[in-house]
């Protein structure tokens, strides 16, 4: 990487800079662009959820003769949800903290447990989605619940590809330690999994608190 | 080159992605003003703490702003200065088509419907 | 293309090939067989071609799976001429079909084909045309204009461009088995909902754009970490070319749109599959609310199919009237501003659906505002050109061609952005001759230039000028000959999609808006012809400077066609207009101190999961839900297998660099 031989004196300016070009390859460290490169994508990201959300203000009032928010929210159990969800944003936090010290076992300590709150997370929703069809407050009933179903389905399913992404990173320190390459994808999985959350609070304030107060 | 050249573990380049690194300290407060800004929406909601919803409605929504730029400061590290202050022009950028967005599908919407569908604004449930 | 009924397979043959059966090949169609079986035969040679030639494992390694922005590049706008000569035939056989269908006669096309053919031009013309060309352009001439080696994601470049290419491939594979869909290039419900549209049309536009639309984003994630992150010393922002800045600005615009796009057809994908409300007559759905959503997306496309070309025309009226552009603050400031307002005026599509007076005036006013900026930049061409010596080259000429049919083409918008007149002219053939004029006169002239100016970048030669001009002038007469009567037809009130009518006062317009076309044919025709006999006579037309234009900015400092890591040496950047500040100062080549150069690998991934994207596609469109669920497994695979390859990249050798610089050093010197 050394260079073969000295610049040519003429393609210097007058304090031995180079006038025109570099004489040596600036370090462009490997993945510096990733982590902005990431945060755009979360950003448009940001904007199919603000689609979602204008979608359920819009339709959120149709229930087509039906069931409403009164008829099916259970709000204890969205507290429940909305604290394992909470919870797991603190344990990735731990786990970054963990990663900054590379501390390669509590990191993947943190990362589990994440995972798990994250799964208790999808349990419950899952099990909410169920009680809800089972009702017949199906997705087909009504244009509220079409929407309602759509949001909170779209944001449960990035929480899935989330922890697949986490059980495949988990996977991948496990092989190859907390280099460079391994905690770039950590940072860009942080800022996913908490963004995940910054929607959930729009979530359960929009859908699940103000459809209780109509 | 990539995993030769930076033998060492950790971070490389403190101020080089769009996080400067959090502390136990911050993460705990948070965390800590998360939980006590989500509770008291739950409360008032689950209480009827106010006669009046609309009161409840606004109060919450402002909770909930609150609690989204807790997240981004506490949990996203976001600042001015990550990424030469790209990240926060991308994310106010964001923020306003957010904005334009929601309001302006719901101000649109609420004209072509009171136009357009009549019946829409009847619950049916309140029908004879 | 015949409509697939509510199908009557049997069970085992319903679980393997879901709705797809023999009725789905539209064998009854003799214009859509001949196109099968011209397809074919034309396939067939190309197939057998680079089969004999062994050109397989040359395509496969330094092609398919490059990840240098240039060839990605070259490859874009193979795919967008090639889909160009699909939507053009499509429109060709609309102009025939108006030309002919009076006193009685019905054309020769049914209404289910019309239909159908309209709707895929339009498909086809904005997102198998225009986005990828003006994708393929920015990803050439981006990296080199800010001194970068490559973009900042190089493989996800490369998958960017497969997703696009199979979102094509799904389009096109609707004109052989299947239909397409018949409801106009924007699909509205419920006439694009599954009560009305049942059959598989539909479903091929939503996957073919759902999947494109993954490219296209990736892709403006990809240029705007580029423009931000790599550019060379000393350019600061506001020494970026004007190209690069109008780049920036498009990509910022696909990445806050597309979503909208993604979220749009993902409801109306519910809708059709899962059975939900949203834009359902009944049970609560809203069909306006698709309407409002799919335009919140579609005003900002059309800047973003605009930008670029602006940027375009920037650099060439700069370079060929020998000036520095005149303005440049204000024709970046501009650029943002027409970026942030293209969200304000979304509306203007759709103020006779019923929204009232007060939301239509707002946003007839946001849409004039809108026009200004445009306007400011006009004028800094005019000013530009003003007192230099300006050289008429094919670029040039396209430009000025450019300012005269796309300032009428603004002038019909703003006269449209006036809700009342809108009231008369909306879906008429004024709007139609209206969006052509812009998209015409601004996209595709601008597109035209870009190939004639940067063509000799890409290739070390120049095109030949002689059919050059004869395309230029069959297309501008041709365009004029063609759009003009509709103008005409649409103020008498004549309204699109048409296919037959009653009136035979108005035939002579038509048949004069046919003939147009057929001189744009010819054009076309003349443009292919010019790109043979340039590729024919390419040594003579050689240009072994790297700068046949005394050009301004740095992609002529390298040489034509540039090495594979652009820059021996990073530049360092003082001024604008970069290459002429370095040329005013006596620049000279460096011909020592090499070092080895770091590169990305190439790779198959970006292929491989885009085949079965398009697998996954056919699966979703036909109810084969095995191979739906297979891909789908499949493309997570690959994807995770993917990243756990951490050896992405090498280094070219010193000696190397040091060869090929040689060469280049040679090359200058004999040429004198």
């Amino acid at each position: 990487m050394a260079s073969a031989s000295p610049i040519d004196p003429a393609f210097l300016d007058k304090d031995g800079n180079p006038l025109f070009h570099l004489a040596h390859e600036p370090h462009h460290p490997e993945g510096s662009s990733t982590m902005l490169g990431f945060w755009m994508y979360l950003m448009s990201d940001c904007l199919i959820f603000a689609c979602l959300f204008a979608t359920y203000a819009v339709l959120g009032a149709n229930y087509a003769a039906g069931p409403g928010p009164r008829d099916l929210f259970d709000l204890p159990l969205v507290a429940v949800n909305t604290a394992m969800l909470l919870f797991s944003s603190i344990t990735y936090g731990f786990a970054m903290l963990a990663m900054e010290k590379n501390r390669v076992a509590a990191t993947q300590g943190w990362l589990a447990i994440t995972g798990l709150f994250g799964l208790a997370f999808l349990s419950i929703e899952l099990y909410e989605f169920a009680h809800l069809i089972h009702e017949g407050a199906t997705p087909q009933r009504s244009g509220f619940l079409s929407a309602f179903f759509t949001l909170v389905g779209t944001h449960g399913l990035h929480v899935t590809f989330g922890i697949i992404w986490l059980v495949t990173l988990m996977v991948q320190v496990a092989k190859k330690g907390l280099i460079p390459a391994n905690q770039r994808r950590l940072m860009c999985l942080s800022m996913f999994w908490h963004f995940l959350d910054v929607i959930w609070i729009g979530v359960f304030t929009f859908v699940y608190l103000m459809g209780m107060l109509r | 080159m990539s995993d030769a050249a930076h033998p060492k573990p950790g971070h490389d380049h403190p101020d080089a992605h769009a996080g400067a690194h959090g502390t136990m300290g911050s993460y705990m407060i948070g965390f800590g003003l998360s939980v006590i800004l989500t509770a008291i929406p739950f409360w008032l909601v689950m209480t009827g703490f106010f006669a009046n919803p609309q009161t409840t409605a606004i109060i919450i929504m402002a909770f909930a702003v609150v609690q989204i730029v807790v997240h981004m400061i506490y949990f996203l590290h976001m600042n001015t200065r990550s990424e030469g202050g790209w990240s926060m022009m991308a994310l106010m950028f964001t923020l306003v088509l957010v904005v334009i967005t929601l309001s302006g599908s719901m101000w649109v919407m609420y004209h072509l419907n009171h136009n357009m569908m009549p019946t829409m604004s009847h619950d049916m449930s309140q029908m004879p | 293309m015949s409509p697939s009924p509510a199908s009557e397979n049997s069970g085992i043959w319903k679980l393997i090939f879901g709705r797809l059966d023999w009725s789905s090949l539209p064998l009854h169609e003799p214009i859509v067989v001949g196109t099968f079986i011209m397809v074919m035969l034309g396939g067939l040679v190309v197939v057998a071609g680079i089969t004999k030639y062994k050109l397989w494992g040359m395509l496969w390694n330094d092609w398919f799976t490059t990840v240098d922005h240039k060839r990605i590049g070259i490859m874009y706008m193979i795919l967008g001429l090639i889909m160009f000569v699909r939507g053009f035939a499509d429109a060709v056989m609309m102009r025939l079909q108006q030309a002919m269908a009076f006193n009685g006669s019905e054309g020769y096309l049914n209404a289910h084909h019309y239909d159908q053919i309209f709707t895929a031009h339009g498909v086809i013309m904005i997102f198998f045309v225009a986005m990828p060309m003006i994708t393929g352009i920015m990803n050439y001439i981006v990296p080199l204009q800010i001194g970068a080696r490559d973009v900042s994601f190089p493989f996800l470049n490369n998958f960017s461009f497969w997703m696009t290419t199979a979102g094509a491939v799904i389009v096109m594979m609707s004109l052989f088995v299947g239909e397409f869909a018949r409801t106009g290039w924007l699909a509205y419900p419920p006439l694009s909902g599954i009560a009305y549209s049942p059959g598989v049309g539909v479903d091929y536009y939503i996957w073919g754009l759902q999947i494109a639309g993954i490219g296209t984003l990736l892709s403006g994630v990809n240029l705007i970490a580029t423009i931000v992150k790599m550019r060379a010393p000393g350019m600061s922002m506001m020494k970026l070319p004007v190209f690069t800045w109008t780049s920036l600005c498009a990509n910022v615009l696909i990445v806050a749109a597309f979503p909208v796009l993604t979220a749009v057809l993902a409801l109306l994908s519910l809708d059709r599959y899962v059975g939900t409300a949203f834009f359902t007559n009944d049970m609560g759905g809203n069909p306006m609310m698709y309407v409002n959503l799919i335009w919140i997306w579609g005003h900002p496309e059309v800047y973003i199919l605009i930008l670029p070309l602006f940027g375009v025309f920037s650099e060439v009226t700069a370079t060929f009237s020998n000036k520095r552009l005149f303005g440049y603050s204000s024709m970046v400031y501009a650029t943002i501003v027409i970026a942030l307002l293209s969200y304000l005026v979304w509306l203007h599509h759709f103020f006779t659906m019923g929204s009232g007076a007060s939301v239509n005036s707002f946003f007839g006013i946001t849409t004039m505002v809108i026009s200004i900026p445009t306007g400011a930049k006009l004028f800094n061409w005019l000013f530009t050109m003003y007192r230099g010596r300006i050289r008429f080259d094919l670029p040039m000429m396209w430009t000025v061609a450019f300012m005269l049919t796309f300032t009428v083409g603004g002038m019909t918008g703003v006269l449209l952005a006036v809700p009342p007149a809108d009231f008369v002219l909306h879906n008429s053939l004024f709007l139609i001759a209206h969006f052509h004029n812009v998209i015409i006169g601004g996209v595709l002239f601008g597109l035209f230039a870009a190939i004639n100016y940067w063509w000799p970048k890409a290739f070390g030669f120049t095109l030949d000028t002689k059919w050059g001009k004869r395309s230029f002038w069959l297309w501008v007469v041709g365009f004029w000959f063609a759009f003009m009567p509709l103008y005409i037809l649409g103020l008498m009130g004549v309204t699109r999609r048409m296919r037959v009518f009653d009136d035979p006062s108005l035939q002579i317009w038509f048949q004069i808006a046919a003939f147009g076309a057929l001189m744009i044919a010819a054009g076309i025709a003349c443009m292919f012809v010019q790109f043979a006999v340039s590729i024919i006579n390419r040594e003579k037309l050689r240009d072994t400077t790297g700068d046949p234009w005394n050009g301004r900015t740095l992609e002529w400092a390298t040489s034509s066609p540039p090495p594979d890591y652009n820059f021996a040496f990073t530049p360092v950047i003082h001024d604008g207009d970069a290459w002429a500040d370095m040329k005013k100062r006596g620049y000279q080549r460096p011909l020592s101190g090499y070092e080895a150069i770091h590169m990305p690998s190439n790779t198959g991934t970006g292929i491989i999961i885009a085949g079965l994207s398009v697998a996954f596609s056919v699966g979703m469109i036909w109810y084969i839900w095995w191979l739906a669920g297979l891909s789908f497994v499949g493309i997570l695979a690959v994807a995770i297998g993917h990243t756990f390859n951490y050896k992405r990249d090498f280094y070219i050798p010193q000696d190397v660099v040091e060869r090929t610089e040689g060469e280049r050093t040679a090359l200058l010197a004999a040429k004198g």
